[in-house]
């Protein structure tokens, strides 16, 4: 890949709008080439690792390919986990577009699709399915979006750090969903996981034709394109860029930037609470402790890795939602915990982080740094 | 006050889950504070907590010897805070960012390593009995007291006094406070906050060896709920002094243990409202603190969090 960039670069730089559009296609090669450089050597760490404990690192992305991408089931099995992931590293990437770390989508996830649950129980058997899920999703991207909108109002309002209101609130949404799922709303049916009612099987959501997985999936990529061209082709998104690169500037122009941060920060819980929708009408049929499985957490990493654009959150979200289904087949043949899928993660996570120092430092994308050692 | 009575119950069980469960914070918090004065953030002292945990746990089950697990817990703490510091140290990285990345790398670590340790039992850490004075059952609970309790308020004291008073204290300030002047001083902004951080980590690990040492005194995942994250909070509270990060610490005990206390006399009602509790108390003294004229003036100037 290297190779191929520095190939298709002219050795003398070419003038006027020409030269404009290289150093565009550079910059667009170094956002991918960096987090690319930063998984490999996340890679490589983690094989030291696996090594340095007597297990095979060949053996471990022969069964991460094999049980995320090897075979019909597994793919099914890696979409199954992406959809979540593209709507809470949504969750993520647009308030970062701010410039805002807002790190909450667990805690909107397990409210949104608790809501959805709650909502749906005066109607379960009664209403029309079509109906209920309707009502069940605007439940859960209304709460969602509140809530998160709540750490972003805290923002403009008194300057709270959103980072820690975000993470407070994820632990305050689990606790609210325990309480009704411990106490009011649980199904004596089940003795054994407190849950509420299972909305049944017609109100559930259904496969996209041809492939066995869930409609959440369609909607997941389609609210990544729907973002991009919100963040990236409209005034609106423009106003977002300018805000998150410099608040005075953005203020000087007349921006309402504090109306801008309320507003990103309800998008990014709505696409949360959509995610919990999807869990509860397609996956767990209602609301408990599953909800908090951790994709909001792992949608940070996501979000980071494709530099918060919503259109590389869609990929990045199927290569770990790809390494999240290897887990299973993982422990069990190579009898590694089920832990070593997060901690591959948090090295990722790491390495990412460090790499960030790269940008504008290679010579191979930056030509600038060329011409001034001359 | 008759002794005995429900309220009392309560009250007595207050006090002693307010000085265990206030502990762990009281050294993270302490350990934040130190880092922060530095002029960095590490959000990752939850990760620390996680790892401190587990290592302690396991020390103290390979060896015997709890104690050695409250030092392992610590220097796991500190290589935990001096990776935060060297990859911070690099040019155009987000501390913010880099804790949130640490937080998910420890606790990857500590349940990968941590699986086996589930189901032992590893000797814990010893108590003290200060409630020998009474025959009152409950007193005598309560005041059952943790060595790391007491250590950690004379922490607190000692912090308080080296960083008005020493040399070390002053640097760490200066830092804090400008890093131009910090160089023009000759000293290295770098080796300071590497210094602060992992000082920091290391107290982050003694308060996950507590957890898992004392109360509730077992290692398992679900061990440490944000209390990590709720004491880089308290710190912004505390408004960076030693002296105010204890009280907080204690207030945060106290509300910690509302939940258990209620329990203790057979109220479990709304048990999960209760838990919920700190973080609700962390929020609203985040909104009560935050962006005042008090917090700004004794925020260090370098940091990042009071944009």
């Amino acid at each position: 890949m290297m190779a191929a960039d520095s190939a298709s670069l002219p050795s003398a730089p070419p003038a006027g709008a020409s030269r404009a559009r290289a150093l565009l296609w550079l910059g667009h090669a170094e956002a991918l080439a960096i987090p690319l450089l930063a998984l490999l050597v996340s890679a490589l760490l983690f094989s030291v690792f696996l090594l340095m404990l007597g297990k095979s690192p060949v053996q471990f992305f022969q069964l991460v390919w094999l049980g995320g991408f090897g075979t019909a089931f597994s793919w099914s099995n890696t979409l199954l986990r992406a959809a979540p992931l593209m709507l809470t590293a949504l969750a993520v990437a647009i308030p970062a577009r701010l410039g805002m770390t807002m790190i909450g989508a667990e805690g909107a996830l397990v409210l949104g699709g608790f809501s959805a649950a709650a909502i749906a129980l005066p109607m379960i058997g009664i209403a029309n399915p079509w109906l209920m899920n309707a009502a069940m999703m605007l439940a859960a991207i209304a709460v969602g979006g509140l809530w998160t909108g709540l750490a972003g109002s805290l923002r403009r309002y008194r300057g709270v750090n959103e980072t820690i209101s975000t993470l407070l609130l994820s632990y305050i949404a689990i606790a609210i969903m325990n309480f009704f799922v411990e106490g009011a709303l649980r199904d004596p049916a089940d003795p054994n996981k407190p849950s509420t009612r299972n909305i049944g099987a017609e109100a559930m959501i259904g496969k996209i034709p041809g492939i066995d997985v869930h409609w959440g999936l369609a909607f997941a990529v389609g609210a990544c394109i729907l973002l991009y061209v919100l963040m990236l082709r409209t005034t609106f998104g423009f106003a977002c860029a300018v805000a998150g690169g410099n608040p005075r500037a953005a203020l000087a122009q007349g921006l309402p930037v504090g109306r801008l941060v309320v507003i990103a920060s309800m998008i990014a819980g709505a696409c949360a609470g959509l995610a919990g929708f999807f869990e509860v009408a397609a996956v767990h049929g209602k609301a408990n402790a599953s909800l908090a499985a951790g994709y909001g957490f792992t949608g940070i990493l996501v979000a980071f890795l494709a530099r918060h654009h919503p259109l590389a959150i869609i990929p990045v979200a199927i290569l770990f939602g790809g390494i999240a289904a290897a887990g299973g087949i993982i422990q069990r043949r190579m009898g590694l915990p089920d832990a070593s899928v997060l901690l591959l993660q948090g090295l990722c996570f790491v390495v990412l982080l460090a790499s960030e120092t790269l940008y504008g430092r290679l010579r191979l994308f930056n030509p600038a740094l060329r011409t001034e050692r001359t | 006050m008759e002794p005995g009575s429900a309220f009392f119950m309560v009250l007595m069980a207050m006090i002693g889950g307010a000085i265990r469960v206030s502990t762990p914070f009281l050294f993270v918090a302490l350990g934040e504070m130190i880092t922060e004065r530095a002029g960095r953030i590490n959000l990752g002292l939850e990760g620390t907590l996680v790892l401190g945990a587990m290592s302690a746990y396991a020390t103290s089950y390979q060896t015997g010897s709890p104690w050695l697990g409250v030092l392992v817990a610590g220097l796991a703490g500190m290589g935990m805070g001096m990776l935060h510091a060297t990859i911070c140290r690099l040019p155009k990285v987000n501390d913010i960012a880099v804790g949130i990345a640490l937080m998910l790398f420890g606790t990857g670590i500590a349940f990968f390593f941590g699986k086996p340790y589930i189901q032992p039992s590893a000797p814990r850490l010893p108590s003290i009995p200060l409630g020998g004075w009474s025959d009152n059952p409950q007193v005598v609970e309560a005041l059952k007291i943790n060595p790391l309790f007491i250590i950690g308020i004379a922490l607190a004291f000692f912090l308080a006094w080296a960083l008005k008073n020493t040399r070390a204290g002053l640097i760490l300030r200066v830092t804090g406070d400008s890093e131009v002047a910090a160089r023009a001083l000759g000293h290295s902004v770098g080796l300071v906050r590497l210094a602060a951080t992992g000082f920091g980590g290391f107290l982050a690990g003694v308060g996950g060896a507590f957890l898992s040492l004392y109360y509730p005194g077992s290692w398992n995942e679900g061990l440490s709920s944000g209390q990590g994250l709720m004491a880089v909070a308290l710190v912004i509270f505390a408004r960076w002094h030693p002296i105010r990060c204890m009280l907080a610490a204690l207030l945060f005990g106290a509300a910690g243990a509302i939940g258990p206390a209620l329990q203790s006399i057979g109220i479990t009602q709304g048990y999960y409202f209760f838990n919920a509790a700190p973080y609700i108390l962390t929020l609203f003294l985040m909104i009560g603190s935050a962006g005042s004229k008090k917090a700004l003036r004794d925020a260090p100037g370098e940091l990042s969090l009071t944009r």
